[in-house]
């Protein structure tokens, strides 16, 4: 069982990360559609609606992309984790399957006629359609994270005869105080990669000395819309995640911290290496005082340590809880540090002609979705060894009958096919950033666009 | 309450099927009904603003299935795994295909993805009907209420079952030229010129194989599953299905030689509708048949907590009625045929 626990973990982490790539993207990118759209319909200029549709054109391949890596996830559920389905199906069901009803149908219809539909929707029908894309999508992500928080933070639920656990109040599954928080933290994400992606490219242009008009106008809309998310990022979402974990799952705060022993006036390690069988942090670079203080505001407020717990309750892959946790909070800082000088030069009227600063920019791109990947992986590896937290162990939710060959056999298939999908996305993408966002370029019809 | 969610299930995934039932029968022809650029663009097209919306009623059936019904998704999902693997790649390489042949025109770029969107529309209508077949017929869950089918065994009806056997092999075969049929239909109503008139073609040669393959398997699966025959004749109410699906069957041709384009795929609604809703039917109150009848699954045995299922039943009926909405508006403003013109590519102004 052992063997095939593992392998079905690894294939639910290697699909679900894969496809995070591309939601993240969406969600960011459809909240700055809307703001493009709003500009252009509040200016008149036509500026802003080819901005719009340059954009409309990389999300679309994109959104492709996320639907047909999404659909996977649902059903790896079942196929993979059906004494767990089993088990939590008739609570986590329900927002799985909202999330069909109220947002995909909502994202595809509109999707369309976003992307194909502009002159026969005219100008304020056009915005709503990207509008309607833009709530579908973070509709989508608070059904998803709402199930999310329910396996983190179980509520609204009883525990019937037979082992399974049934719904027991709607509201308290869809108003998880842990959901709440946690989307809003994790929307802050998707918005971030959203502009550093549009800045970036801004920058790229300004760089290589084209489409310089638009490059200033998404080299501002990124870093304008950026320098609001990043700091929130942090402060209060971060930081009331942080104090939920220390609440509700202290073995993981201690690990995420590489904190072995209970002390008072904790330490904040900023670098450091967990060595899991001495217990202790190697080579530490630490604030004193600062754990204590940024957990309960207090500066010798006592944290407790792994010790604490017992280690049949403490995360199974600690080294790699720790870093995720640190590259994640050293990502996010840096990024309210980029967005900041950013928005001062901006202000000061110099950050177009500074490249330095927007190489910075340009070369940030990668970083936010490895920031909301770590991100992720700090919240699922946090939860181990629970899959519910207190409820389910993460072995007792496998499915009994699916061999561990079975699964690697699926494993492989779709690491296969997403190495192809990856690069036919960046492929693709980099190809739209190549025609530019000026009308007349090599233009080939689209599919849809024909049908219109 | 189960009985209610059981139907609304049932309504879901023949909605689905419908829908996108006629965007993979349009795969499947893709090749054979259109042979120019233009023609493969104008079958795309007569699919490409509605492919996606829906191919996510399976998400929600799914859904929907996945917490009116935990124990039904958490066994028959497991047990299907391979097969619905498979059937997760192929949706991933249709709809890349799809999403991705017309961003380049080169001599090896779209004849590919072309390629790839008509065999994988092909083999998911085969895996989708063998699945279907699979379910008829019973797999062998255990007393803990699971099972694992092999891909296939001996391709007997025995204890140990594979997902292929002669029977459900041959429900694939009568789905895939179901689908060809509608998608044929789909396609023709669609499009215009040489595409059109190939298309319906198409549908009407898959017609034959139709008939003789809906009366074959019709008969083996009074045999196959006893609870089929048992419900029948329990409540002969229930043989308005079968009448339902040969009276679309029927209406299929007499439609087709009218010319009726719009007719003729509504009689094919009529009949998916008919021969999903006489499965349904046949099977209720079972939801998967065991090979050895004590452990079945059944809308009781596998059914959600109560309050789940009534809370639900509230926010479902109001999705489906924004849903409903949508899917006006997206058909409506998608009314009539296909055009293929330069002009309405309208994302380079």
């Amino acid at each position: 069982m052992g063997q095939a626990l593992d392998v079905h973990r690894l294939h639910f982490a290697f699909t679900v990360t894969f496809h995070y790539i591309f939601p993240q993207l969406t969600m960011g990118l459809a909240l700055l559609l809307v703001y493009l759209k709003t500009q252009a319909l509040v200016t008149g200029d036509e500026h802003y609606n080819r901005a719009a549709r340059f954009w409309g054109r990389i999300f679309g391949i994109n959104f492709a992309l996320g639907v047909v890596t999404g659909i996977p996830m649902e059903f790896q559920f079942g196929t993979n984790w059906a004494a767990f389905s089993r088990a939590a199906g008739g609570v986590i069901g329900q927002t799985l399957a909202m999330e069909g009803v109220f947002s995909f149908f909502l994202e595809s219809s509109f999707l369309g006629l976003f992307l194909f539909g502009e002159k026969r929707l005219g100008r304020l029908g056009h915005w709503c359609s990207a509008f309607l894309v833009f709530l579908g999508s973070w509709l989508s992500g608070y059904f998803i994270v709402a199930t999310d928080a329910w396996m983190q933070h179980p509520s609204g639920y009883r525990l019937g005869s037979g082992g399974e656990v049934a719904l027991s109040s709607f509201w308290g599954l869809l108003l998880n105080k842990w959901a709440l928080w946690q989307y809003a933290h994790t929307m802050l994400g998707a918005v971030q990669t959203g502009c550093f992606v549009m800045a970036g490219v801004g920058a790229f242009y300004l760089l290589t000395e084209r489409h310089e008009n638009y490059g200033r106008t998404f080299v501002r809309t990124g870093v304008l819309v950026g320098i609001i998310a990043a700091p929130l990022q942090l402060f209060p979402t971060g930081d009331m995640q942080g104090k939920m974990i220390a609440y509700h799952q202290g073995p993981t705060l201690a690990a995420m911290e590489g904190l072995f022993q209970s002390q008072q006036g904790a330490p904040l390690a900023i670098l450091g290496q967990p060595d899991v069988e001495k217990r202790r942090l190697d080579n530490p670079l630490e604030v004193p005082n600062m754990l204590s203080f940024l957990t309960y505001r207090e500066w010798r407020a006592d944290v407790k340590g792994l010790a604490e717990f017992p280690q049949t309750d403490w995360p199974d892959q600690i080294p790699l809880l720790y870093y995720s946790y640190h590259l994640m909070v050293g990502l996010g800082t840096m990024f309210i540090a980029v967005m900041a000088v950013a928005v001062i030069w901006l202000w000061r009227g110099k950050l177009y002609g500074s490249r330095w600063m927007l190489w910075i920019v340009m070369i940030c791109i990668p970083l936010p979705f490895i920031a909301n990947t770590a991100g992720w992986m700090t919240a699922e590896l946090g939860r181990q060894p629970w899959l519910i937290y207190g409820l389910m162990r993460t072995a007792e939710g496998v499915s009994p009958r699916v061999a561990a060959g079975n699964a690697w056999f699926t494993l492989i298939g779709f690491m296969g096919l997403y190495a192809v999908l990856a690069i036919l996305w960046l492929f693709l993408i980099y190809r739209e950033i190549e025609r530019g966002p000026e009308p007349g370029g090599n233009g080939y019809g689209d599919v849809a666009a024909a049908a219109d | 309450m189960e009985t209610v969610w059981f139907c609304l299930v049932a309504f879901m995934i023949v909605v689905y099927v419908l829908l996108d039932g006629f965007d993979l029968g349009a795969g499947a022809i893709h090749l054979l009904a259109a042979k120019t650029e233009e023609e493969r663009r104008q079958i795309l097209a007569s699919i490409g603003p509605v492919w996606d919306g829906n191919e996510v009623w399976l998400v929600a059936a799914g859904g929907t299935l996945y917490f009116a019904f935990p124990a039904l998704y958490a066994s028959g999902f497991s047990g299907f795994y391979l097969p619905l693997m498979i059937i997760l790649w192929l949706l991933i390489l249709r709809g890349s295909s799809i999403e991705f042949r017309n961003h380049i025109k080169s001599a090896i770029w779209d004849p590919f993805w072309d390629f790839l969107f008509c065999a994988s529309s092909l083999l998911l209508a085969i895996f989708f009907g063998a699945a279907l077949g699979n379910v008829v017929r019973g797999v062998p869950l255990d007393p803990s209420g699971y099972f694992f089918e092999p891909l296939w065994t001996n391709f007997r009806l025995g204890e140990e079952t594979g997902i292929l056997d002669w029977y459900s092999t041959l429900v694939g075969v009568l789905t895939l030229l179901a689908l060809v049929m509608h998608g044929g239909l789909w396609v023709q109503m669609k499009t215009s010129g040489p595409v059109s008139s190939r298309a319906g073609k198409l549908a009407a040669q898959s017609w034959w194989g139709v008939l003789a393959l809906t009366a074959t398997v019709t008969a083996l699966t009074f045999r196959v599953q006893p609870q089929v025959p048992a419900n029948f004749s329990a409540s002969p109410w229930g043989w308005l299905f079968p009448l339902l699906a040969v009276a679309g069957l029927a209406g299929v041709l007499i439609e087709w030689r009218k010319r009726n384009e719009a007719r003729a795929f509504l009689a094919s609604c009529a009949y998916l509708t008919g021969m999903l809703a006489s499965v349904v039917f046949g099977l209720y109150p079972l939801v998967l048949p065991a090979r050895n009848p004590l452990y079945s699954l059944t809308v009781n045995n596998a059914k959600a907590g109560r309050y789940g299922l009534k809370i639900a039943l509230v926010w479902w009926v109001l999705g489906m009625i924004l849903v409903s909405g949508y899917f006006t508006l997206v058909y409506r403003s998608f009314a009539g045929k296909v055009a293929l013109d330069k002009d309405s590519h309208d994302d380079r102004d």
